[in-house]
C-alpha cells in the first residue's frame, strides 16, 4: 500500500488529491494510518503501531485495514 | 518593466450574472498587475450588466451595438469612443462578438488600438461545428457529433450517436437528451435562443475539467491552468472550482496551442473518462469567467495578454499554486436610478 506522491494530508485527517481536486476527511485511526503510509512504514509496522495505540485485536484490524485500502484505491489515493 | 505604463484598456462582457461573462474577472486580474497604471473602459450591450456599476473596477462605460449589427456599426462606435478615450488595448470576451473584432483587427491597429486575438482560421477551426474534424486532423479526442438544421433529422442522428446525447447551441447552451422527445424539445429551445444550426454530440460520461490557456500566436504556450468544478449551477456553470496538478491536462492544452498556433486566451472544456481518456468537448475562443483564478494561482493570464498585445515578449509561466479555490458569490450592488438613466439614455456611464 503506497500513497501517490502528490497526495496532501494534514494532521487533522484532511486528504487532498491535487490531480483530481477530490478531498476527504479521515477519522483519527485513518489519519494515523495515512500518516504512517506517508512515512513509508511497512504494513507490519502500521499494524503493530495502531494495535498498540488503540488496543484493537490484530486480526480484526488487518481486516479493517484491508477495507480501508480498498477505499483508498477507489478514491485514487494509492499508487 | 522599469516604469509603469499608462494604459487605457477596453473590456467587454461585464455581465457578472449567474451565467457570467468574463469581463469583470479579466479587469480584476489586470488591475492586480502592478506593471500598469490603468484606466478601464467598459464596453456593454445592456444597461443592467453589473460591471457597469462597479466603479472601483470600471472607470467609464460605453454601450456598443449588438454583434448582429455588423462590423461597420461596431467600428463607428469604437471610433467615437477612441476619440474620447485613446484606447491602447481592447479585450473582447464574448464568443458572439469575436468575429466582428477579429475582422476589425487591422482597422483597430491603424487607430492605435492593439488586440491579441486568434485569426479567423484559428477561430473557425475550433468552432463547435467543425470540432470533430479538427480533433481527427490533429489527433485530439473529440466526441462524435452531427450538425442538424431540422428537428426531423434528430431521429437519424440519434441512431448513430445513441442516447443519451447532447444537444448544443452554436454559441452557448447544452442540454442532455435521453429520448427523441427530449432531443426535439431541446432542439426547439436552443434554436429559439441561438438560431441554427444545432450540434448534436455523443454523450461522454466522466469528470469535467476546464483548462484556461494562453498562446503567443507562434505555437508557444504562455500559461495553462487546469481547474475542476466543485460546485455547478443549474446552468452548468462553475460556482466553485479548484486548480489541479495533472500534467496530462497541461500537455493537452500545449498540444492544442501548438497545432493551432493559438493567439490569445482560450478555454478547453474536457471530459476525463473513468479510464483516463481526455475528450475535448468544446474550445472557447476567449478567457473563461473563472479567469481570475489563474491570477490567484500565480499565472496572471489577462495581464500577460495585455503585455503581448503591446508587443512585449512574455516568458512562459512554469509554476502555479495547486489547490487554489474560487467560490463565486452573489452580492446586491446598490445604485441610483440616475446612473441607470444615464447609461440607458446616453449610452455612457
Amino acid at each position: 500500500m503506497k500513497l501517490k506522491k502528490n497526495i496532501a494530508t494534514s494532521e487533522e485527517g484532511f486528504i487532498f488529491n491535487p490531480g483530481t481536486g477530490d478531498s476527504f476527511s479521515a477519522n483519527p485511526i485513518g489519519t494515523d494510518i495515512i500518516s504512517l503510509l506517508k512515512d513509508n512504514k511497512p504494513l507490519e509496522t502500521i499494524v503493530e503501531i495502531i494495535c498498540d495505540k488503540y488496543d484493537v485485536d490484530q486480526s480484526q484490524f488487518i481486516k479493517d485495514l484491508d477495507d480501508f485500502e480498498s477505499q483508498l484505491k477507489d478514491y485514487g489515493i494509492l499508487e | 518593466m522599469t516604469k509603469k505604463k499608462q494604459l487605457v484598456i477596453a473590456v467587454t462582457a461585464l455581465n457578472a450574472i449567474d451565467s457570467p461573462g468574463p469581463g469583470v474577472a479579466v479587469i480584476r486580474a489586470i488591475r492586480e498587475c502592478t506593471d500598469f497604471h490603468l484606466r478601464i473602459i467598459g464596453l456593454s450591450y445592456e444597461a443592467l450588466e453589473p460591471g457597469l456599476y462597479m466603479h472601483d473596477l470600471v472607470d467609464k462605460t460605453y454601450q456598443i451595438p449588438y454583434p448582429s449589427a455588423g462590423t461597420d456599426s461596431l467600428l463607428g462606435r469604437l471610433i467615437y469612443i477612441n476619440d474620447i478615450e485613446n484606447i491602447d488595448v481592447i479585450i473582447p470576451n464574448f464568443d458572439a462578438e469575436l468575429f466582428n473584432f477579429i475582422k476589425l483587427k487591422e482597422r483597430l491597429k491603424e487607430m492605435g488600438i492593439s488586440t491579441f486575438l486568434p485569426d479567423l482560421n484559428q477561430f473557425e477551426a475550433r468552432d463547435k461545428i467543425k470540432l470533430y474534424d479538427f480533433g481527427k486532423k490533429h489527433g485530439l479526442m473529440v466526441p462524435a457529433d452531427k450538425v442538424v438544421y431540422e428537428a426531423k433529422d434528430l431521429a437519424k442522428v440519434a441512431e448513430k450517436l445513441n442516447y443519451p446525447l447532447v444537444v448544443k447551441g452554436k454559441f452557448y447552451d447544452a442540454i442532455i437528451a435521453n429520448t427523441l422527445e427530449q432531443a426535439q424539445k431541446a432542439f426547439y429551445k436552443i434554436q429559439a435562443k441561438w438560431g441554427l444550426p444545432i450540434i448534436v454530440q455523443q454523450f461522454i460520461n466522466g469528470t469535467e475539467i476546464n483548462i484556461a490557456a494562453l498562446g503567443d500566436g507562434e505555437g508557444n504556450t504562455i500559461s495553462v491552468i487546469p481547474m475542476r468544478k466543485l460546485y455547478i449551477t443549474d446552468k452548468g456553470k462553475a460556482w466553485a472550482g479548484i486548480t489541479l496538478d495533472d500534467n496530462s491536462y497541461i500537455e493537452l492544452a500545449k498540444k492544442f496551442i501548438k497545432v493551432t498556433k493559438w493567439r490569445g486566451g482560450c478555454e478547453l472544456e474536457v471530459m476525463q473518462t473513468a479510464d483516463g481518456k481526455p475528450y475535448i468537448m468544446e474550445v472557447n475562443p476567449r478567457f473563461p469567467a473563472w479567469i481570475y483564478l489563474t491570477a490567484a494561482a500565480g499565472q496572471n493570464q489577462p495581464a500577460s495578454l495585455v503585455k503581448m498585445a503591446l508587443g512585449e515578449k512574455v516568458k512562459p509561466f512554469k509554476d502555479y499554486e495547486v489547490g487554489k479555490i474560487f467560490i463565486r458569490y452573489a452580492w446586491d450592488l446598490i445604485t441610483n436610478v440616475s446612473e441607470f438613466q444615464k447609461i440607458s439614455g446616453t449610452g455612457e456611464l
